[in-house]
């Protein structure tokens, strides 16, 4: 059944959805991780939310004038209207009021959902048996898409994720570093209103499928998790609109899959469950990374301490380092050193030497820096320096037993 | 209007949507001015799941349960956010952003999943709540305060958000200096002793307790509204602290007390026949003082109060 779902052998509907939902992640996934790198990723919950007040006044005034309520295009314009004057509001508060940026979203967010939902309430005692789709807007609801809706999702998702790639570069420079951005002459609040505007469209976009209190979600989810996979930006952004893409393919392909599974909220699962493997198994900035990197530090560390020790001739006592030196066959089982051992260990402390020196002279200021007991000491000086340290330390003395 | 209409109608929802705004509006002032502000806002989107699982393993629409699913699933949200900002070196937005989303379709597709046609839950009812229909019909007039027969028939939200509005009043007198001084000057407080760590969970945890109760009541619009728009709203008005909290006080009832009633009244006035969303309603009038706050307030800009003050 999902492999049916997944080839579009489900049907024109659920066909619809799945191309529908894959344009929508890549292009939610792609915009997401500029305000992603810019730090704003809530700003989009603000932007979200503002849009219910528009799609009900939308309503309403396409019922006033006579037309069908649930006309797409007019309904969007208006989310798209009232979402545009809801950011407005937040830019405003933001830059001409002692409020922060998270109040701003918050206050912005709550007072718009709170009139849309009055408005919904009037439309409910407007007794016009046609209000039944509004709803689907808060969550989504696919199961009467048109083949008209879909266009509009597509040309809107295609015609964002052109904007974007045009003015990547600026948008990208103000993410990183926006007073070098300024610095450069580009107008910072107008790329910063755009990446905004950006995200609304977006958001506008999405309301039919995933709806506005789960497009958030496609608008970050994405992002970090593209960003554990690389640290160059525009692969960042490759990956995003991979990660995005994918999951509304898989999550529109789940849903239509079985019943009762509603495509907005499989479709954020589904991005999820990238998100959780990418923090687990991505290299270098997973987690299983991390755990890998500590266990070897560790191991280096229990080494080094218990080399030094056996050249000093102390006993060791620590299980751990007992155990690691065995496996490396510098001790035998009964604890005593074998020759391969005495041969590293004093070599070990004819480095610590070494280093004492080095750390204790102005002239390797630089080299010293570097010491953290565990480098070895000829990848950081040459051996003609290490010559001139072992002259002042003077011929070996031989190693204890 | 008659005691004999106000009271049953309307007394009891007032009383509840002041409370309900008062104990949101008081934690709120903190958490605004340490840039925590979306906390309610998190909260509100992870008690669904919480809510509904308790539905799940209980079986019914019962408060008790309820209550902790939500408080759980607030905590399990909480842990979720700090872990994924560690382990990921996430920045606290986004990380915040990941866990309510996906804790918020978590909670949809379980509701969706079971048959809750049968009981009084949906998505719908815990976002705007269902403030008008929380009223006392036991109640004849002005006498039954005074009742106990009537009293015992009070609806049991009511109780329970005074009870609430009263822990938060009694954590915030308690904990005031250290709340003030960690609030304004965490490194300082650090110095003299206070664990500003273990305060701020306990900030947070008392937002929280304050959200759950006040969701139940009157849904996560308010929730989210009062957190936030009562003290940024106070914080234009003065530079103190305690005047500002006061003020808070002050737009929260402000905005309880006029979004109930033109939400109730409005409509009449104007000739139509129906009653509007009260919830939304107050979130409303509570956005109108801020705006009215951020174009006149005296302490409005980031440069502070005028000289004088």
């Amino acid at each position: 059944m999902l492999w049916d779902a997944l080839t579009f052998q489900l049907g024109y509907n659920a066909t619809l959805v799945a191309i529908g939902a894959t344009l929508l992640g890549i292009s939610a996934g792609v915009t997401g991780t500029f305000l992603f790198l810019r730090k704003r990723a809530l700003v989009s919950d603000a932007i979200s939310h503002a849009t219910l007040p528009g799609v009900c006044l939308a309503f309403m005034a396409l019922v006033a004038l006579g037309g069908d309520g649930r006309n797409l295009i007019g309904l969007l314009a208006g989310s798209a209207v009232s979402a545009w004057i809801g950011l407005l509001c937040m830019n405003w508060l933001t830059r001409h009021t002692r409020l922060a940026e998270d109040a701003a979203i918050g206050a912005v967010l709550s007072v718009f959902f709170g009139l849309g939902i009055v408005l919904l309430t009037v439309i409910q005692t407007m007794g016009v048996g046609r209000q039944a789709g509004l709803e689907g807007f808060l969550l989504g609801s696919t199961a009467g898409m048109l083949w008209a809706d879909a266009l509009i999702i597509a040309i809107g998702g295609a015609a964002t994720l052109m904007l974007v790639m045009i003015i990547r570069r600026p948008m990208m420079m103000v993410a990183f570093d926006p007073e070098f951005a300024a610095a450069r002459g580009l107008p910072v609040h107008r790329i910063d209103l755009a990446m905004m505007g950006l995200v609304m469209a977006v958001t506008v976009v999405g309301l039919k499928i995933v709806g506005l209190i789960l497009i958030v979600a496609l608008l970050i989810i994405p992002p970090v998790t593209a960003r554990f996979w690389s640290e160059r930006s525009d692969r960042v952004v490759l990956l995003a609109g991979l990660a995005g893409g994918l999951a509304g393919y898989l999550g529109a392909a789940m849903s239509a899959s079985a019943p009762n599974l509603p495509t907005g909220p499989i479709i954020v699962l589904v991005s999820f469950g990238f998100f959780a493997l990418s923090l687990l198994l991505a290299p270098v900035r997973g987690v299983l990374a991390a755990i890998l990197r500590h266990l070897r530090f560790q191991r280096r560390v229990h080494i080094r301490q218990g080399l030094l020790a056996l050249a000093q001739g102390q006993k060791i006592y620590e299980p751990l380092t007992l155990r690691l030196l065995r496996r490396a066959g510098i001790v035998r089982a009964d604890g005593v050193a074998t020759e391969a051992g005495k041969a590293r260990a004093a070599k070990a402390l004819r480095d610590e030497k070494r280093w004492e020196l080095v750390r204790s002279d102005q002239a390797h200021e630089a080299t010293a820096a570097l010491y953290d007991g565990l480098r070895d000491i000829e990848t950081v000086l040459t051996r003609d320096q290490i010559a001139e340290i072992d002259r002042r330390i003077g011929g070996p003395q031989g190693v204890l037993t | 209007m008659s005691g004999e209409e106000f009271v049953p109608l309307s007394l009891t929802p007032l009383l509840i949507g002041t409370f309900a705004a008062i104990a949101c509006a008081l934690p709120g002032n903190f958490l605004v001015l340490r840039k925590q502000a979306l906390i309610g806002d998190a909260i509100s989107h992870v008690v669904l799941p919480g809510i509904v699982v308790a539905f799940l393993l209980t079986g019914v629409i019962s408060t008790w349960p309820m209550m902790l699913g939500a408080a759980g699933a607030a905590v399990v949200a909480v842990v979720m956010i700090e872990a994924i900002r560690r382990l990921g070196q996430i920045e606290p937005g986004a990380a915040m952003g990941v866990v309510f989303t996906t804790m918020f379709a978590g909670g949809v597709l379980l509701l969706e999943q079971t048959d809750t046609s049968a009981v009084h839950l949906d998505v719908e009812h815990a976002l705007y709540g269902n403030l008008e229909s929380l009223i006392w019909l036991d109640a004849t007039g002005w006498s039954s305060l005074l009742d106990w027969e009537a009293l015992a028939g009070l609806p049991p939200e009511l109780p329970r958000i005074t009870l609430t509005l009263a822990g938060v009043i009694l954590f915030t007198w308690l904990f005031w200096r250290p709340l003030k001084i960690s609030t304004f000057d965490e490194g300082f407080a650090r110095t003299i002793g206070i664990r500003t760590g273990a305060l701020g969970m306990a900030l947070v945890i008392t937002a929280a307790i304050a959200a759950v109760a006040a969701f139940d009541a009157v849904g996560s619009i308010i929730v989210i509204a009062m957190f936030i728009c009562p003290p940024a709203a106070a914080r234009m008005m003065t530079n103190r602290l305690e005047t500002q909290i006061i003020w808070s006080v002050v737009f929260a009832i402000t905005s309880a007390v006029l979004g109930y009633v033109l939400a109730g009244y409005g409509p009449l006035w104007l000739g139509s026949g129906d009653a509007v969303s009260a919830a939304g309603m107050i979130a409303t009038i509570s956005g109108l003082i801020l705006a009215l706050a951020a174009v006149f307030g005296p302490c409005r800009t980031r440069a502070g109060a005028p000289s004088s003050a």
